[in-house]
């Protein structure tokens, strides 16, 4: 009896003890010899799209095509297979659209910098706007708008300051 | 100030407007272009649905072929088998298929049931072949050449509509 509840004692410590270096997917249980390589697996998993359900990432989808692909993930790293090898290996079968974050290619160039060049221009735009108020002065009145004002001032006497 | 720059927010929306509208009916946003095309097809080592015989990729090569990816579980598949068994028959395309993270004994079932329009079919319950070959979902059609290179793909169920297209390419095939 002694000897089973011992064994029991060993099986929990040892579950402890793995779940300290295994990766939750989606329910999916993986196991790592380090938290660094769990940390790289849930970043992987994180990083690449999901092909069939568009808007969800590895991690996130539970559809049967995301889950072979995270097993190929896990068995890659686990062959020593570094981050790039492995998103790589993805983008070979897959296309670019697996990668959340696409390449710097001249068809994607427009994607990467276009925002900075809209970003830019909008600054451009704000510059020329302000410039131009500033520069938009008041004329001194001419000789014929100073005697006009003139009287209208002397047309009402009676306006004072309503302070005083 | 320049009158011009109150125009730059509608010629930014002009752009934009054009570049979505060129875009709109470019391709259905499900089908992801392939990069295996003009690629040879992978090695691969599985066995043979019918027979349990093992089957290469050298067994594919000789003759151009349809790489038809499918399963029990997928309706559309059911949707595009009579066309199939059409294309085999009527035709005499040669399909090979890949019975694609399924039971053999369904697979075996369906087939004698609906017909076999393959040549034969890779067994892959694990979807293993399917990944090396990008697969995300069933139906998908390979075309390959005799040197066993693949020349085209198509996501979805085939049908008379869509062999239209694709039958001036398949033709063409050495």
């Amino acid at each position: 009896m002694k000897q089973i509840y011992g064994r029991f004692l060993l099986l929990c410590a040892s579950l402890l003890l793995s779940a300290a270096a295994s990766a939750v997917v989606e329910g999916y249980k993986y196991q790592f010899d380090s938290e660094t390589d769990v940390q790289r697996f849930n970043t992987l998993a994180e990083e690449l799209r999901c092909p069939k359900c568009q808007n969800q990432n590895l991690a996130d989808s539970n559809s049967p095509v995301a889950s072979d692909m995270r097993e190929k993930v896990y068995e890659l790293m686990q062959g020593g297979q570094s981050d790039d090898q492995i998103v790589d290996y993805l983008v070979a079968r897959y296309g670019d659209f697996v990668h959340y974050k696409p390449p710097v290619r001249k068809d994607t160039w427009l994607l990467w910098f276009g925002p900075v060049i809209v970003f830019l221009l909008g600054l451009l735009v704000l510059r020329q706007l302000r410039r131009s108020q500033g520069s938009r002065k008041l004329a001194p009145l001419t000789e014929e708008e100073q005697q006009q004002l003139e009287r209208l001032k002397a047309a009402q006497p009676n306006h004072t300051d309503p302070k005083a | 100030m320049k009158r011009v720059y109150l125009f730059v927010p509608l010629i930014g929306f002009l752009v934009m407007a054009g570049l979505f509208f060129l875009t709109i009916d470019r391709e259905d946003k499900d089908v992801l272009p392939s990069p295996l095309i003009g690629q040879l097809f992978p090695e691969f080592d599985m066995v043979a649905l019918e027979t349990g015989e093992p089957i290469q990729r050298a067994d594919l090569l000789g003759k151009p072929a349809l790489v038809n990816v499918w399963a029990t579980w997928c309706p559309t598949c059911k949707a595009e088998h009579a066309f199939l068994n059409q294309l085999a028959a009527e035709q005499g395309i040669r399909i090979i298929g890949i019975n694609y993270k399924d039971e053999d004994d369904k697979a075996k079932q369906w087939l004698a049931s609906y017909g076999n329009p393959y040549q034969g079919n890779i067994s892959d319950p694990d979807g293993k072949l399917g990944l090396e070959l990008g697969v995300y979902g069933a139906p998908e059609t390979f075309l390959i050449d005799s040197a066993g290179v693949i020349r085209g793909k198509h996501v979805g169920d085939l049908n008379a509509k869509v062999w239209k297209q694709l039958q001036p390419q398949f033709e063409s095939l050495q």
